[in-house]
């Protein structure tokens, strides 16, 4: 039965993957590109700046795939890659939530879990680490970054999931709206303080294009949000589907 | 022509199902899903980056635009 899930959660996730690649296509690469146009030209006044002064250029970084492959078939792979994972992960949340939720329908419950998904795996994370257009990350600090942007998601699953446990023990005592929203002030605080205790990372040059990066940061938020809403939509469906014929 | 009430609410979506799934039924797929997810993430979000695997940057450079896009730390 729930294998049964699995697999309808992992061709939801392809399906999905596919929607977002569409997305990202549209929105962000046109930003992506501006941002390695500028990265570029960067290195390019380095490399000037270094034979002026007499030294050897630095050496430009190797290209093992185009622009064209990066942009089309890679990124497509990326992001079927990414939302078939995320489809497994859905399919199994689903098969813990379908009917531990209340009164609440197969329909609703997946569309519910997608947006406890979208916040906890994705907004979360880049409110406090938000993403980063090409040539504004530093190499050098890439494994801090990186561990610091996975630790704030696993915080932030934790706490979602946390916040949900406390409101299963408030609402019978206080009912269902005071319960819930004396559950969701305790998430935000937690995550507030998260966002405090946590070392900031800015790194984006002073000359970088502003709207490149707010493009750039309001597609990843698109893409991030077809991806969980369609995967929650679809599983609303065909998940429902499989939790129904369920033999008794 | 469905206009009688009957068909109105016959998509399994709209139906509550109080029958849950057993947890323990759940678990073993649990840990089998959780691990896909984590696998697909770490390759698109960090193979190559912070750590690697794989030698060279093959796999960083081919999922390159979707790891900026998803919002993974890169460069
Ligand atoms: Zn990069």
């Amino acid at each position: 039965m729930v294998g049964q899930l699995i697999l309808r959660g992992f061709i939801v996730g392809i399906v999905a993957g596919v929607l977002a690649f569409g997305w990202a296509k549209t929105f962000g690469e046109p930003a992506v590109n501006i941002a390695i146009n500028f990265e570029s030209a960067q290195d390019a006044a380095k490399a000037a700046a270094a034979v002026a002064a007499g030294k050897p250029a630095p050496a430009e970084d190797p290209v093992i795939f185009s622009r064209t492959v990066q942009s089309g078939i890679g990124l497509l792979t990326g992001m079927v890659g990414a939302g078939a994972g995320l489809g497994c992960l859905f399919a199994v949340l689903f098969a813990f939530a379908n009917g531990r939720m209340g009164n609440l329908a197969a329909g609703p419950t997946s569309v519910l879990l997608a947006f406890y998904g979208l916040v906890s795996i994705y907004l979360v994370p880049a409110l406090k680490y938000p993403p980063n257009p090409p040539s504004v990350g530093e190499p050098a600090t890439i494994k801090y970054r990186t561990g610091l942007y996975f630790l704030m998601m696993a915080l932030s699953i934790a706490s979602t999931l946390g916040a949900l446990r406390l409101r299963r023990l408030l609402v019978p005592k206080y009912g269902n709206w005071n319960g819930s929203l004396l559950a969701l002030l305790v998430y935000l605080v937690i995550i507030a303080a998260f966002f405090v205790i946590l070392p900031g990372i800015n790194e984006v040059p002073v000359t970088f294009p502003a709207v490149t990066l707010w493009n750039f940061r309001l597609a990843s938020l698109g893409i991030q949000t077809v991806l969980w809403g369609s995967i929650g939509v679809m599983f609303g469906y065909i998940g429902a589907r499989a939790a129904a014929e369920r033999p008794q | 022509m469905a206009t009688d009430e009957t068909s109105v609410a016959t998509s399994v979506s709209d139906l509550p199902l109080k029958v849950a799934i057993p947890i323990r039924e759940i678990m073993p797929w649990a840990i089998f899903g959780v691990l896909i997810m984590a696998l697909a993430y770490y390759f698109v979000g960090a193979e190559q980056g912070a750590t690697s695997i794989f030698s060279g940057m093959g796999v960083h450079e081919f999922v390159h635009d979707a790891r900026h896009l998803l919002g993974f730390p890169c460069h």
